[in-house]
């Protein structure tokens, strides 16, 4: 039991809130139909950890998240400042954007050396969950003990303390947060200043990507804001379900996909152990596979037809 | 000194961005140009099983027609994946686009993780096609790629007249008795085919700004399409070129990289140049 402790508790952890928050979010992306404002963030807050890395050269989560935050702002206001002077729509503006940012993020990871230290670009391709350990677990007893429990990964701290502000911004603010996701119009109708709104989801999105990043790299954040939000989207017109479903069903695939990494090769007859991240992507694919079979044959009853 | 080598892989990378810039122009007009990055991304599950199924023949694990084979076919069911989202009425295209990519993408990551583990290391240079390395393409692997961006280049001149209606008035080309539905097929597969080709010098996370920014800055400042495709071909074969000779001359930088930022920075000149 203290090996999985040791071993798969950490990743196990990462995962789950890495996906449970992302899963949250994410659906307000997908209502607000900016699911490519998922893509562009993920990709575009890389240059600003980096910096962050580079400048301070700690290991803390401080600067890399304050880097990431200032890069996806410049990130937002740049896709407008390219649809106005280049006449672009949104979705060639973003692309141009974020892939610059993250040309710019892979180029600076090279110049400043944070490669090697702690991140690298395996990092960002493939992510680390892996490499997430706990070798001072001694057993069941290390989890309520203060100094086992500070030796944890620091990844898995960044990860909690977003997934606590993150759920609850969404619960404090349930009901303008529906009104913002479903209808913007009326919402500003009601004298809510949508786009205040809008730029504080998008930073606490941002804060996601960079939580998650460090553990799933940078390109899965996307499966894990986008699929679970497209899945819920549609099987259901509930903003209830849709919210908290999506959480639930992010951190499931967050658990599944870690938990199977290792037994699946092994029942094929492998050596391999699958990339754990790219697993939980994967299976998100197949979820949202599976939903759309299922809304195209409705089950004998279902009045929508 | 530029060696032979090094020449033919400039070469290659100027015709990809040239077929690039002039896909990428009816691709941006269209409104079609943010589906390279979902074809590229989706194209890994087909590289890494190519190379998979070629090892386990026994064959040359990294030659790069089948890869690229590979590559299309998967990037091919991404496209199919995207329109069954699509066509479901309630998941909008850039939805659609973000579940294709990041899912096509993490099962690629998964065959890479079996990959690696071959014992033949087969697996060997299959993660330059997520970056791009120009610096390691041998000649025949430039020509290939160069080849079939210069193919593109053809389909597109002789296709011409019908893809100019298809992209400015869709209901004119219809009242003229086009095939739309074909030219639109047709405009798809060429995007396709310059992504595939673009894989092993850009890598699969970045062709798509090889597709947007030389069309971009070509349409700021060029009036009708003609120009506006000579000059976005112009600005993707540079940006092509020098993103390649700047990543054989630095190795650790990412030939994506350097392309991405060299095209930008011609995108910067034709916005400072369309304001004067």
């Amino acid at each position: 039991m203290t090996e999985f402790l040791r071993l798969d508790l950490p990743a196990l952890l990462a995962a789950i809130l890495a996906g449970g928050t992302c899963g949250l979010l994410g659906s307000f992306l997908v209502l607000r139909r900016e699911s490519l404002l998922g893509d562009a963030l993920s990709h575009a807050v890389l240059p600003g950890i980096v910096v962050g890395f580079a400048l301070t050269g700690l290991r803390s989560a401080g600067p890399m998240l304050l880097g990431a935050l200032a890069a996806a702002l410049l990130a937002t206001f740049a896709i407008g400042w390219v649809k106005r002077v280049a006449r672009l729509e949104t979705g060639a503006a973003t692309g141009l954007v974020f892939t610059g940012f993250f040309a710019s993020g892979l180029v600076l990871l090279e110049v400043t050396g944070a490669r090697g230290a702690d991140l690298d670009v395996d990092c960002v391709l493939f992510g680390q969950l892996e490499t997430l350990v706990w070798l001072e677990a001694q057993g069941w007893a290390s989890l309520l003990d203060p100094a086992a429990l500070a030796s944890l990964p620091r990844q898995l701290g960044l990860l909690a303390s977003v997934a606590l502000v993150a759920g609850l911004v969404v619960a404090l603010c349930w009901r303008p947060l529906q009104l913002v996701a479903f209808d913007p119009a009326f919402a500003a109708s009601l004298g809510m200043r949508v786009g205040r709104w809008e730029l504080a989801l998008n930073l606490l999105i941002a804060a996601a990507a960079v939580a998650a990043f460090e553990s799933v790299g940078s390109i899965l954040v996307v499966a894990m804001l986008v699929c679970p939000a497209v899945a819920l989207r549609l099987m259901t017109d509930r903003y209830r379900v849709q919210v908290l479903g999506g959480a639930a069903l992010g951190a499931g695939l967050g658990a599944a996909g870690v938990l199977l990494a290792g037994p699946i090769p092994a029942a094929l007859g492998l050596t391999a152990s699958l990339n754990a991240a790219g697993l939980i992507g994967t299976l998100a694919g197949f979820v949202v596979a599976g939903c759309l079979i299922a809304r195209q044959r409705p089950a004998v009853g279902d009045a929508r037809s | 000194m530029i060696g032979h080598n090094t020449l033919v892989v400039l070469l290659g990378c100027a015709a990809l961005g040239a077929a690039s810039g002039v896909v990428g122009a009816f691709a941006l007009l269209r409104g079609r140009a943010l589906l390279a990055d979902a074809i590229g991304h989706a194209a890994l599950p087909g590289v890494v099983g190519a190379s998979l199924i070629m090892a386990g023949f026994g064959g040359p694990a990294r030659s790069l027609g089948p890869l690229l084979l590979g590559a299309a076919l998967s990037a091919w069911l991404g496209l199919l994946a995207l329109r069954a989202l699509t066509a479901s009425g309630r998941i909008r295209p850039d939805a659609a686009i973000g579940v294709v990519l990041s899912a096509f993408y993490a099962l690629g990551t998964v065959g890479l993780s079996i990959a690696q583990a071959m014992p033949d290391a087969a697996q060997a240079g299959l993660s330059h096609f997520i970056l791009g390395q120009a610096a390691t393409l041998n000649e025949s692997d430039a020509m290939l790629a160069g080849g079939l961006a210069l193919a593109c280049i053809g389909v597109v001149a002789a296709l011409f007249q019908p893809l100019r209606a298809l992209c400015f008035d869709e209901a004119f080309a219809r009242s003229r008795g086009l095939p739309v539905r074909a030219l639109d097929l047709g405009l798809l597969a060429l995007l396709l085919a310059v992504c595939v080709a673009g894989l092993p010098a850009v890598g699969l996370l970045l062709v798509v700004a090889l597709l947007i920014v030389p069309a971009a800055g070509a349409r700021l400042v060029t009036r009708g399409l003609p120009a506006m495709v000579v000059v976005a071909g112009v600005l993707g074969a540079a940006a092509g070129a020098s993103g390649a000779l700047i990543s054989t001359r630095f190795e650790n930088i990412p030939t994506g990289a350097a392309v991405v930022l060299a095209g930008l920075l011609g995108f910067g000149a034709t916005v400072i140049f369309s304001r004067r």
